[in-house]
């Protein structure tokens, strides 16, 4: 008996190690960004289909894992919500002596969402209503500043209760980028990261996290990916843009945003696309990057990356919307295709 | 143990040979290897500290000491500060144990002295399971059910009765230093519970037949006879709960409120060691801000290190007084 199973065990451990090394003949890792990991799962999936000795791993360990990760050389290519600054540009370039490309890919946006009672309908933000309360200026729902922009809606003299995001993200440097530039208060008192010293609030962990708290506590006010707030019904508030007019988040408006930037887009995409010039462009949206190093000791595994970012310029942007992600503009697909050629 | 390990020098040959003997006869052998996996515990241990020593170095400079007296973390400006964390800690874990060590003894009392066999059994299987149950599940627990209970029933009632003193002060979030005091407390009874009943049963019955012949009541011979003879272990029980309350990870960081403060308020949100490791590390970029990170797990480290010792402090005390297991 003892005889059976060990003999089965080892037959059993044999052909696994066989099947995992028949399947694939090369094997691409990249790891970074949550936010576009349902996205990528499904490009790198579907990319496989087409492309069957080619299978690329990814693993959501976050933007600032990301970075780490292909700095270190551990991954063939890095994801992240939030642009290399240049201190980590040089870190790269000190350690592999070449440089490392940014790649967007698709497009998100964060949203205020609010949990006020008796109000139902989308309430308007202006850049300073949304900079003061989380700020801790303003700290009545019926402060002038929102109820300015609100009339009609009867708003409660109750205390509002700021909620942010407790752990580092993408979401959270998209938001601080947008407080940045309209508030120069916010820019000197917080700064923009992934990661901030909030001066008020109450922290969740993910999108989860803070959609939960707002959800139980009545009278608060928070921001969430726009993809998390349409998938789960909550509601959530209007912007005013730079050019006056108050827009709700959708994938039209995020693309109006990427537009506007694209003709003035500088060569290495590192672009922030808040508070974006354009009528109908939406103003706390964001591009997400594929980091992938300037040159591949392996051409293989270059080949492969170059002609899976190109299929992704093409045919992948026809999965983002269905998973309401927002498509590239055509000026900064064909600018990417350009600069594909870079890559050695 | 120098039997196997030094090398015997006054008769090299024979002493060699009765070691080559004593190993053939396989003897040896398992007292190595035995020995070995003993000594990998504290291998790992020293590995651990010597991994964190060495990586929070960047910060351990930049910062010194002050490092444990600043209020600021802010990222941005590379301030880090341990301070709220130190205190977001150790407050929530001395609000769980002052909830739990009574609710804990207590029961451990009934279930091993007053109730009968049958029901302690079966009461100890709930409490078994309950002692595994993971520590995410016991977060959303406390976020469903703790936090609502707290915001809308608990804490208006605290505030309205005992308002007026600093601890009960302050708007009623839900979220919080009691929540999650609450949460942790209802983590680590099972421990508490589980342990003291064992310790309990395992007094000599001789023990609470004296003080019964000598005409005490059932209760006067469990409370002044069997608890104090107990009392090491039940001492080692709360310091294992404490050990679980300062490094609890997952459902403090969803019932605390995340927010680097220091409060007099049970009220105030707050932020502990563990969660803001566990919310800030993957996304940390710059070297000073991991640094800072893994200075915090250092200090965790070390506030449990103390914490133990003290425990093994007190034991060795009260058990050179007299009475008790050192059951630990």
């Amino acid at each position: 008996m003892k005889r059976i199973v060990g003999a089965s065990v080892v037959i059993l451990t044999l052909s696994i190690m066989a099947a995992v090394l028949v399947h694939a003949a090369l094997s691409i890792n990249g790891a970074g960004a949550t936010f576009p990991y349902p996205v990528y799962s499904k490009w790198f999936d579907e990319y496989q289909k087409k492309n069957s000795q080619v299978q690329i791993n990814y693993q959501s360990i976050g933007s600032g894992g990301g970075i780490k990760q292909v700095t270190e050389g551990t991954v063939d290519f890095g994801a992240s919500d939030g642009p290399m600054n240049d201190e980590q540009l040089k870190a790269f370039q000190d350690k592999h002596g070449f440089g490392i490309l940014h790649f967007p890919t698709v497009m998100g946006a964060v949203v205020p969402t609010y949990n006020v009672p008796g109000v139902t309908s989308a309430l308007n933000f202006t850049p300073d209503a949304l900079a003061g309360i989380f700020l801790g200026r303003i700290t009545k729902w019926n402060d002038p500043a929102i109820a300015g922009t609100n009339k009609g809606v009867n708003l409660p003299a109750a205390d509002i209760v700021v909620v942010h995001r407790s752990d580092g993200s993408g979401t959270t440097y998209c938001w601080t980028d947008y407080l940045s530039k309209v508030s120069d208060e916010w820019k000197t008192k917080v700064g923009k990261g992934t990661s901030v010293n909030w001066p008020v609030g109450l922290g969740g962990k993910g999108n989860e996290g803070v959609t939960g708290q707002i959800k139980n506590a009545p009278n608060s006010i928070g921001y969430v990916e726009l993809i998390y707030a349409v998938s789960n019904n909550i509601p959530y508030g209007s912007v005013k843009n730079s050019s006056g007019s108050f827009i709700k988040a959708d994938l039209a408006s995020v693309s109006a945003a990427a537009a506007a930037v694209a003709k003035t887009m500088p060569d290495d995409f590192r672009v922030s696309i808040t508070n974006p010039p354009g009528e109908t462009a939406y103003p706390i949206a964001t591009f997400t990057w594929l980091l992938i190093p300037e040159k591949f000791s392996d051409s293989a595994k270059r080949d492969a990356i170059k002609g899976f970012v190109n299929w992704m310029l093409v045919d992948g942007q026809n999965y983002a919307e269905a998973l309401s992600y927002a498509k590239l503009p055509n000026e900064v697909i064909a600018k990417e295709k350009k600069a594909l050629g870079k890559i050695q | 143990m120098a039997a196997t390990t030094t090398v015997p020098s006054a008769s090299p040959i024979t002493g060699s040979r009765s070691f080559l003997r004593k190993l053939r006869e396989g003897d040896e052998i398992a007292r190595l290897i035995t020995f070995l996996f003993a000594v990998s515990t504290v291998l790992v241990t020293l590995l651990l500290i010597i991994e964190l020593w060495r990586d929070s170095a960047l910060a351990r400079h930049k910062f010194g000491l002050q490092f444990f007296f600043t209020r600021v973390w802010d990222p941005i400006a590379e301030q880090f500060g341990a301070l709220p964390f130190i205190y977001g800690t150790l407050v929530t874990a001395t609000v769980s144990l002052v909830i739990a060590v009574p609710l804990g003894i207590g029961a451990a009392i009934f279930l091993a002295e007053l109730a009968p066999a049958r029901l302690s059994d079966s009461l100890e299987f709930f409490i078994d399971l309950l002692a595994a149950v993971p520590s995410v599940i016991y977060g959303l627990l406390g976020v469903f059910i703790v936090v609502p209970l707290m915001r809308d029933y608990a804490q208006p009632a605290l505030k309205k009765t005992l308002g007026f003193l600093p601890l009960f002060s302050g708007p009623a979030y839900g979220v919080g230093f009691l929540t999650a005091g609450i949460v942790l407390a209802i983590m680590v009874i099972p421990y508490i519970i589980s342990v003291s009943r064992e310790v309990l049963m395992s007094v000599p019955r001789d023990q609470r037949e004296a003080a019964l012949s000598l005409g005490a009541t059932r209760w006067e011979s469990t409370w002044k006879v069997v608890v104090p003879f107990a009392r090491t272990g039940i001492t080692g029980s709360i310091f294992l709960a404490l050990a679980r309350a300062l490094g609890e990870t997952m459902a403090v960081t969803m019932v605390i409120g995340n927010t680097p403060t220091i409060s007099a308020s049970l009220f105030s949100p707050g932020y502990s060691i563990a969660a803001v490791i566990a919310n800030e590390f993957t996304e940390a970029t710059g070297d000073l801000y991991l640094s800072a990170l893994i200075e915090l797990g250092l200090v965790l480290f070390l506030l449990t290190f103390l914490l133990n010792g003290l425990a093994r402090l007190l034991i060795v005390i009260t058990s050179q007084r007299g009475g008790g297991t050192a059951h630990a």
